[in-house]
């Protein structure tokens, strides 16, 4: 369970979290809907720790855990999983190498045993064909000449493969064509379950249709201003977000 | 130490009187060692460090495991050939140096040619296949310098793969000489590992001579030594001769690492590929050097040359000179080079998959020299220089 109080974070001393209050329960999905520059990447950001944010206020508590006392690694190893919202690119390193790499990494620090080649191999080109990916994307580098929406879908590949318990989708449905946006959910949706929980961050109620979520929440101006069940979605999409910051 | 007090430590009565020999030390004697003011040597300062330079420090070579030694080839112990040790293919015999051995171009090779006691040559007919061969040099228990001289000729369409180890303990100096004659249609993949003590002096000189269609496919991965440079005069003599010269330097600490390059196209149709990359940690500093020569009558040449270094921390420098100098109107040269740092953003998109950040940073670095390495392709070098590549990484990560 992901249980966030009055959070607030600066970058560069610019204040962008003004106090976000929020609770994901297990087995839940909430959605995160909001206008540009709302601060709902710093979120993501600041919850799997990336360095640059000054957390100056507030806590955030991961299965009982200090999650910002932890190192990113120790954040992933504990279960968090940041979909990018622009996955970065790793020349020279092999997707396969990288993914089976993480596992592993994951797997030593949960005490569990690592995967050799063989077995990694095959859980990851049977993911794959779930996934309906092409199957030379675990031979090529890192999102290497990836077209955006093959990034999107390898960062759900990744996911699959290193069974979080809390994901973080940021903006993962962007880009994306509608094969490729039910490929995603389908994804998602596979993982569901009472260990699973998820902030799907997301422009367009059209992902929503296939990833039903248990809350929807509206960042603005760096703070939760509405929270409501699925239909908020339809609200926003049939209104925008006008008069909400105030409210 | 000058000179004179470096000659003053060798025992000179064991310079042989050979008039080759004899000539080559006047001409080491005259010259010296280079200094800043040497164009060739502007950014590696061999003579201060030699000023400095502690013999005494002193390694145990007992300590030193020979590589795993599957496959044909000789040990050379402080430049001596050890018969209990080696195992040679039929074509690789001791070179008698006195016959064969000139006083050379440079400083560093008329030190070698005056003072040099073994060699190894290997010498293959035409159409002969070597195969694979390993040539292992270790150091450490000597307060000589350490003047090797390796002679290959290779015939018309001969195949030789060598494997080059250059390991030791302790402070010692290294100066070994290539020799390489290439056939017509030769091919030679040559792959070169120094892996010497770090407080070692290790300067390699390789001539490469080759003729019509000849192959040379050379790597050279450097990770030891106090100071290093491996230096390469490659001429391509015939037509259509392929040169693809890769290199990697891994530096830290104090260390400094040059490679420096000279490819010499003299006739029409010739392919040269440059790969060099530098990873600098600690106060270290690299240096590359790359030249391209394309004679007038070379038409058709196809130059490649790219340079990358990668800075790891504030202090670490490098210094990088490519030229080219262009007397043909028909050709395709080409260089490049970048300076960098590892990029936080990859290094946070590891740890986030969670990976510690040692390991994302020594992925980063490994990713980094792949195309370096890219001429050792899947050949059974390969994890002798991934082992070189990790045991680096360990070290300078304490
Ligand atoms: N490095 C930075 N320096 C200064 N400002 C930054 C920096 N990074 C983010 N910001 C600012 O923080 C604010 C929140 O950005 P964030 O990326 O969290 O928005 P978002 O809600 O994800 O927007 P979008 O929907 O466009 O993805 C923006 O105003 C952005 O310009
Ligand atoms: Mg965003």
């Amino acid at each position: 369970m992901l249980e966030i109080k009055g959070l607030t974070a600066t970058i560069e001393d610019k204040i962008i979290l003004k106090g976000i209050d929020l609770v994901v329960p297990d087995g839940e999905i909430h959605a995160i809907m909001g206008p540009n520059g709302a601060g709902k990447s710093t979120l993501s950001y600041v919850l799997s720790g990336r360095d640059g944010y000054e957390v100056t206020g507030g806590s955030v508590l991961f299965d009982g855990q200090d999650l910002l006392a932890m190192e990113p690694e120790a954040r992933a190893a504990a279960g968090v999983f940041l979909a990018f919202q622009y996955p970065v690119e790793l020349p020279g390193v092999g997707n396969a190498n990288f993914i089976r790499t993480a596992v592993n990494a994951v797997r030593k620090a949960r005490g569990e045993p690592e995967m050799d080649t063989v077995a990694f191999l095959k859980e990851a080109r049977a993911a794959i064909k779930r996934l309906s990916m092409p199957e030379d994307m675990l031979k090529r580098n890192v999102n290497v000449g990836f077209s955006g929406g093959e990034k999107k879908r390898n960062e759900i590949l990744q996911m699959a493969l290193l069974q979080p318990r809390l994901a973080l989708l940021d903006e993962t449905d962007s880009g994306l064509d509608i094969d490729a946006l039910r490929i995603v959910a389908d994804g998602v949706n596979a993982a569901r379950g009472p260990n699973f929980s998820a902030l799907v961050i997301t422009h367009y109620q059209r992902l929503l249709d296939h990833i039903v979520p248990d809350r929807v929440h509206v960042l603005a101006g760096g703070r939760i201003v509405r929270s409501g069940g699925p239909e908020l979605a339809l609200e926003l999409e049939a209104h925008g977000y006008a008069g909400l910051e105030a409210a | 130490m000058s000179e004179l007090d470096f000659l003053d430590r060798i025992d000179l009565a064991s310079v042989s009187e050979h008039p080759h020999r004899l000539a080559a030390l006047d001409a080491f004697r005259a010259a010296g060692f280079p200094t800043r003011r040497d164009e060739a040597w502007h950014f590696t300062d061999l003579k201060a460090r030699m000023r400095d330079f502690d013999w005494a420090q002193k390694g145990d070579q007992a300590v030193l495991a020979l590589p795993d030694l599957s496959w044909a080839g000789v040990v050379l112990r402080d430049g001596i050939w050890d018969a209990a040790s080696s195992r040679p293919a039929p074509f690789m015999s001791r070179l008698v140096r006195d016959e064969v051995v000139r006083a050379g171009s440079t400083a560093l090779v008329a030190l070698n040619a005056a003072l040099g006691q073994d060699g190894v040559e290997m010498v293959l007919r035409d159409g002969e296949e070597g195969g694979t061969v390993m040539m292992v040099a270790q150091a450490g228990a000597s307060a000589q310098p350490i003047t090797p001289r390796y002679r290959v000729v290779l015939g018309a369409q001969a195949t030789l793969t060598i494997i080059e180890v250059a390991q030791g303990s302790g402070a010692y100096v290294h100066d070994p000489v290539w020799d390489i004659t290439l056939g017509p249609g030769a091919r030679l993949d040559h792959y070169r590992l120094q892996d010497e003590s770090v407080q070692s002096v290790h300067i390699a000189t390789v001539f490469v001579a080759m003729g019509e269609a000849a192959h040379y496919n050379g790597f050279t991965l450097a990770v030891g030594a106090s100071l290093a440079r491996s230096e390469f005069h490659v001429a391509l003599n015939g037509a259509r001769g392929d040169v693809h010269l890769n290199a990697a330097q891994l530096l830290t600490g104090r260390q400094h690492g040059d490679v420096t390059t000279v490819i010499a196209h003299k006739a029409p149709l010739g392919a040269s590929r440059q790969t060099v990359k530098s990873v600098i940690d600690g106060a270290a500093r690299g240096v590359f050097q790359g030249r391209i020569e394309v004679d007038r009558i070379a038409q058709k040449t196809d130059g490649y040359q790219m340079n990358q270094a990668l800075l790891l921390s504030p202090e670490a420098e490098i210094d990088s000179k490519p030229e080219l100098e262009i007397f043909a109107d028909d050709v395709k040269c080409s260089h490049g080079a970048t300076i960098g740092a590892l990029d936080p953003e990859q290094i946070f998109y590891l740890r986030s998959r969670g990976i510690a950040e040692a390991d994302a940073r020594a992925l980063l670095i490994r990713a980094f020299l792949t195309e370096a390495l890219e001429p050792i392709g899947e050949s059974m070098a390969r994890p002798l220089f991934e082992a070189a590549i990790e045991g680096w990484w360990r070290r300078a990560a304490l």
